[in-house]
């Protein structure tokens, strides 16, 4: 058994013997999931030294690596069919990474503890599962895999609208769902397999036009089947206007739920884009790279003004990711090799620091047991050290040199300023409402005269900096020397950025 | 010696590390891991200065050394020092200012519950800001110059229990990244033309013409937006004077001496690519801030506010000098201001330092930085007192001081642009009543303060003390600093800085449009309508432009050399060469009768009370109070830009949760509508036409079951009955 193969299944065996841990021994259950994704996690960096950071992969069967395939429903050629490249790597680093800090920062759940830990990790498998696909039918399987528990997590486990938030979040994304499964059914029928010449379901069958037959020929065909998967990838990511079961599901959702939504959930959108609708419809990719360009500049500028607007610290947050999100888009719409590996690189970057902003409005809400932003005050003397880290996070955040988040913000502009000079010089001006609307948050949590509510709440604890820490380490060590990231997609993008421009070296 | 520099910068990092997470551990707050990383950094910084500088002498000194940082695809970003004549003086004066206030700081920040942080931050900040001086790259200034930002929000900040010091910060770094977005769009543009960012590739690349015209117009202008921001000046001066909320040492090593002067420092890297437009533009701007500033200060009565428009105002008189192509002008201005006004601001600490203990002495709440509440602290302080005296005259343009000097050279080399350029009167004009302001209103404030009597009364003056030796030791550092002779060495001449090794190693280089000027000789009737054009900088720039798609090298000279009215030839040279010599000395007499002026008109009004203030102010009318309101930028700002964000911010999140999510939530309420619509329909409609069957059928089953009763006699009797109407249907 391969070791992709491993860290996706793993959780789910976690998960059965969870299920037959007795149901009042918490602690056991707790320890049992620690125990499943600190395995998941040190195989995933196991990968690390093994990984070859010049195999591009993308397209090409032999240079994805820990590749492992095996037949699955003969009678309709779906395979199971894994492996990783440079696209996905940093995904499934930043997976394991998250999910194991998620388990400690759950510790506070008090009800359906077996439950919780189940479905939690069945959402891993998932998560897993989808980065690691690369037969069409497969990553279908697990992507729909990630929604049930995800629906389960917010629906039981959140807050006073948890059902509302778990039916809207279901809801919008089945929609999705539906569309990219259309969308698969008409690649299947249409794409043939080079050496059988049947139908196939072979992501990489179906990025060689060469394959395509049928009505791919047509070019209305290939836009349209283009946009069924970008508005299920949009509402994923989310991009505006499809973003507003997010906020929802944000505020709804337990801490460590709202992490994972973030920080991974959020990155299978834009994923999704790169894996799926760039080099299968490269054509089509290239012909409304400004689309995603213009709804990139949209959702960052949009997102940041909406941000400012919030009076719920965690809907602040959500928002802010809409915003970051945006430059995702942007970097990658550029095709450009500093755009495309910017883009990846600031998915990583948002997922690390906005789990760190998840977290870090977990700590307040247990102890003031709201979000108020304005019902603080004054917390800087209560709490020092959470105001040291809080404010780290923030200043990440807003794209401070010297954390990850800039290094990315800087290549997403690089790449995009040639190719859409107008849209990121607006997109540019976005960085000063970001920073407006931080600093302005930060202000009204922590300075000013002493809430005397609050004079004696405790300081972060242990726990809770375990959480952090690990991110902060992170953020900062990839905002000096990126090397360790950037390396591993840069061949892998940079071949993607030209295969979509059809400017391949031949 | 990169190891040294590398020393000077990592050691700053290291202090901050220690004292932040360990300071509270260690003795005396850590405070001396602080000093002992600057103090051995400045040592190590005057060893550069004299063996690397001064031994060599040679204006054209560089060491590089550059790595790869990023990459993508097959570019790689390397990024280095860059160690030249002007980055080892910024070296030596930021750890030098540094040094004393590091020093300075002990005294005044003595017993304050977070002293270990702020000494944390003070490394931070000395880290960041040698980080900028040493840079090679624009990407990587702007990274230390982003952290600078950083720094300065968390110290103006310190005492954020204060709501006024919190928005103080906030406006601070919100403020800087109005102008560090401009200067990130002028990095993307200087990237995507030239394909580098470092420093000495890109006036080469500018100097072969890959980057030229009307874009290189533009990219000045775009990086010159982050020196805006960070040197304070219009229309972005706002947030300097609400920065004197942070402890005085700050506002005299980050907003006087060092940090704000960074936007300088930039804008003279940048000297040798900025186009003819771009520079008027830049000498307009600090040239206008330079009076706007000045005027201002004249008006205000808290100590630090004095001091922080004058800070506006001398940054203005770099901006404008750098502008106006007096290259050496500016930075020896940088280099001289940072030492006097850092001088004036510690000395105004230690004044406010006694104030404070006076007045809680008597449990006064006045404000001890207000002027009004001071008077005759020239008997308890003598020391302050007489350093701030130096420090005031040197700022005042007084000869024998190092200000003098170097404003001297300033408005010479403004008056000698003038000169050339009929047409720009007016800055030599801004320069030179802006230099009569200065020393008026530094004047005001020195009567103000120390002498007459003390206005809280004798018992709070009893309680008057000079300062600790850590506080009066660096103003007597930093007043010794101010005195001509320490920048005309070898010579000693008091007038000029000519032959001394500062105007020796740092000469004025030739610019990118100067350098085409000599070819251009022959293109006067393009020129001459060019001037027309060129005189609104780059708008005006851009619009010739675009009327005329030239060749881009005759466009490029069309544009930046509307200089060129005289012919260039040698004896032009040796004009220009005129022309800078009467300048100077015209605008050496001027700036005397100026100073003079300023310091006779303050004597008489604060001293001698020949001229009543009150009465001026009143005489004065809308311009004083316009003065004394700060021409009411804030309000405006408030009113437009503060207000117009919250604005959209709010009507976009109402437009966020009522019609997008509106919608969305319309969409699923349409759904249930429907569902409801369609189980009304199926209950009452389809399983209705089920149940109406059934009635139907029943009701039929009922009528007919009337007749079959079971009952043989009513059978006989329904036989009998249609016999009958058998009967008689058949009959009739």
């Amino acid at each position: 058994m391969g070791k992709l193969t491993l860290i996706t299944f793993l959780p789910v065996v976690g998960a059965a013997i969870i299920a037959f841990l007795p149901r009042d021994n918490h602690k056991l259950v707790r320890w049992t999931a620690l125990l499943t994704t600190a395995i998941v996690l040190v195989i995933a960096l196991s990968l690390y030294p093994q990984f070859d950071k010049s195999m591009i992969g993308i397209n090409d069967v032999n240079s994805f690596q820990f590749v492992e395939k095996a037949s699955w429903i003969p009678a309709f050629h779906i395979n199971y069919f894994v492996g990783i490249d440079g696209l996905s790597f940093p995904m499934i680093l930043l997976t394991a990474l998250l999910c194991f800090l998620c388990i400690p920062a759950s510790w506070g759940i008090k009800k359906g503890v077996k439950g919780y830990h189940s479905m939690f990790l069945l959402l891993e498998t998932g998560m897993m599962g989808t980065f690691v696909s690369l037969d069409f039918f497969l990553f279908y399987v697990f992507w729909e895999i990630m929604l049930l528990p995800m629906y389960f997590l917010i629906g039981i486990w959140g807050g006073p609208r948890r059902i509302y938030a778990a039916i809207k979040f279901f809801i919008y994304t089945l929609i999705g769902s539906v569309l990219m499964l259309i969308v698969i059914l008409v690649l299947y029928f249409n794409v043939r397999d080079p050496v059988t010449g049947a139908h196939t379901f072979n992501m990489l069958h179906m990025m060689n036009q060469a394959n395509h037959g049928g009505i791919l020929s047509l070019s209305t065909v290939r836009i349209l089947l283009w946009f069924g998967l970008y508005i299920g990838f949009a509402i994923k990511v989310p991009v505006f206007p499809f973003h507003t079961w997010l906020p929802d599901a944000h505020v709804e959702a337990p801490t460590a739920i709202s992490v994972i939504l973030a920080g991974v959930l959020l990155k299978m959108g834009t994923y999704g884009l790169l894996r799926i609708s760039y080099p299968m419809l490269s054509d089509a990719t290239r012909t409304f790279a400004w689309f995603l360009a213009l709804m990139g500049m949209i959702n960052i500028i949009y997102g940041a003004f909406c941000a400012m607007a919030q009076k719920d610290l965690k809907k602040l947050v959500a928002y802010s990711s809409i915003s970051h999100m945006g430059y995702v888009m942007l970097g990658m719409s550029s095709l450009t090799s500093a755009g495309m590996n910017g883009a990846v690189f600031q998915m990583f970057n948002h997922g690390t620091i906005t789990a760190m902003l998840f977290l870090l409005v977990g700590v307040i809400y247990d102890r003031a047991h709201h979000r108020q932003i304005d019902g603080f005050g004054g917390l800087a003397n209560v709490m020092p050290r959470y105001l040291g880290i809080f404010s780290f996070a923030f200043f990440a955040s807003l794209g401070l040199p010297g954390l990850s988040g800039f290094i990315s913000e800087v290549m997403v502009f690089v790449g995009a300023f040639p190719v859409w000079r107008t849209l990121t010089i607006i997109s540019i001006f976005g960085i000063i409402i970001t920073a407006a609307y931080h600093l302005w948050t930060l202000q009204r949590i922590f300075f000013g005269a002493t809430n005397p509510k609050y004079e004696n709440l405790p300081d972060i604890n242990g726990r809770e900096l375990f959480t952090l820490v690990p991110l902060a380490a992170v953020v900062l060590s990839l905002g000096i020397w990126p090397h360790p990231i950037t390396d591993l997609m840069n061949s892998s993008l940079t071949f993607l950025g030209h295969l979509v421009q059809g400017t391949l070296p031949l | 010696m990169f190891g040294l520099v590398t020393y000077i910068l990592l050691a700053q990092l290291a202090a901050f590390a220690i004292v932040i997470f360990f300071g509270k551990r260690l003795p005396r707050g850590g405070d001396w891991v602080s000093l002992l990383a600057i103090w051995s950094s400045l040592a190590a910084a005057l060893y550069l200065f004299a063996t690397q500088m001064l031994a060599n002498y040679d204006p054209h000194y560089f060491q590089g050394f550059t790595f790869d940082w990023l990459s993508w695809g097959d570019y790689r970003l390397t990024i280095g020092y860059a160690v030249d004549n002007m980055a080892i003086m910024m070296l030596v004066v930021v750890t030098l200012v540094s040094a004393v206030v590091f020093l300075f700081s002990v005294g005044y920040m003595k017993g304050d519950p977070k002293y270990s942080r702020f000494f944390a931050f003070l490394s931070l900040f000395a880290f960041s800001m040698l980080g900028v001086v040493l840079a090679d790259n624009l990407l990587v200034i702007f990274v230390f110059w982003e952290l600078v930002g950083l720094t300065s929000y968390l110290l103006i900040g310190f005492w954020h229990e204060k709501d006024s010091a919190a928005d103080a910060g906030k406006k601070a770094f919100i403020v800087n990244r109005i102008g560090d977005a401009g200067m990130l769009i002028g990095i993307l543009f200087v990237f995507t033309t030239l394909g580098t960012l470092n420093l000495h590739e890109i006036s080469e690349g500018v100097a072969a013409g890959r980057l030229s015209g009307v874009m290189l117009t533009i990219t000045g202008i775009c990086l010159f937006c982050g020196a805006i921001g960070k040197s304070a000046q219009f229309p972005l001066h706002v947030w300097l004077p609400d920065a004197m909320e942070g402890p005085t040492p700050v506002s005299a090593l980050i907003h006087a001496a060092t940090m704000v002067a960074a936007g300088v420092y930039l804008t003279a890297r940048l000297f040798v690519i900025l186009t003819f437009d771009a520079s008027l533009v830049i000498a307009y701007v600090g040239g206008f801030t330079a009076l706007f500033a000045a005027t201002i200060a004249v008006a205000q009565y808290d100590i630090k506010r004095v001091l922080a428009y004058s800070t506006l105002s001398q940054l203005g008189y770099m901006v404008m000098a750098l502008g106006s192509g007096a290259y050496m002008a500016g930075f020896f201005h940088l280099v001289t201001h940072a030492m006097f006004k850092a001088c004036l601001f510690l000395g105004s600490g230690s004044v406010i330092y006694a104030m404070h203990h006076a007045l809680h002495h008597i449990h006064s709440d006045a404000d001890p930085q207000d002027m009004r509440n001071m008077g005759g602290l020239k008997k308890h302080q003598p020391l302050t007192f007489w350093t701030f005296l130096i420090a005031t005259v040197a700022l005042s343009g007084v000869p024998l001081t190092s200000g003098f000097l170097s404003k001297d050279a300033i408005l010479g080399g403004t008056l000698a642009f003038a000169m050339q350029h009929p047409k720009h009167w007016l800055l030599p004009v801004f320069g030179f009543s802006a230099a009569a302001l200065t020393a008026f209103y530094m004047f005001r404030l020195i009567y103000l303060t120390f002498t007459g009597t003390f206005r809280p009364g004798k018992e709070a003056e009893a309680e008057l003390h000079e300062s600790p030796w850590v506080m009066t030791l660096p103003l007597v550092v930093l007043a010794t600093l101010s005195i001509f002779i320490f920048y005309t060495l070898p010579n000693f001449n008091p007038a000029s800085p000519r032959g001394g090794w500062f105007a020796t190693l740092f000469p004025d280089p030739p610019r990118a449009y100067e350098s085409t000027m000599v070819h251009s000789a022959g293109l006067e009737g393009h020129e001459a309508e060019a001037s027309v054009h060129g005189r609104a900088g780059a708008e005006g720039g851009t619009a010739h432009a675009l009327d005329e798609p030239a060749p881009p090298d005759i466009d490029r000279r069309a544009v930046e050399t509307p200089i060129v009215h005289e012919e260039q030839s040698p004896e032009t040279h040796e004009a220009l060469h005129d022309v800078h010599h009467r300048a100077h000395s015209t605008a050496m007499l001027i700036s005397i009768f100026a100073a003079g002026l300023g310091i006779l008109i303050a004597t008489m009004g604060y001293l001698w009370a020949t001229l009543n203030p009150a009465t001026w102010q009143r005489r004065l009318g809308v311009l004083y109070r316009g003065m004394f309101h700060k021409w009411w930028f804030d309000e405006i700002y408030g009113a437009t830009a503060v207000k117009g964000t919250l604005l959209l911010s709010t009507i976009l999140g109402w437009f966020d949760l009522y019609i997008v999510d509106g919608i969305v939530n319309g969409a699923a309420w349409l759904g249930r509508v429907f569902a409801f619509i369609e189980g009304w329909f199926d209950l009452y409609i389809v399983d209705g036409l089920v149940n109406l069957t059934a009635w139907f059928v029943g009701i039929w089953g009922r009528i007919v079951r009337l007749f079959q009763g079971g009952q043989l006699q009513r059978y006989i009797l329904y036989t009998l009955v249609v016999i009958g109407i058998f009967i008689v249907l058949k009959v009739v």
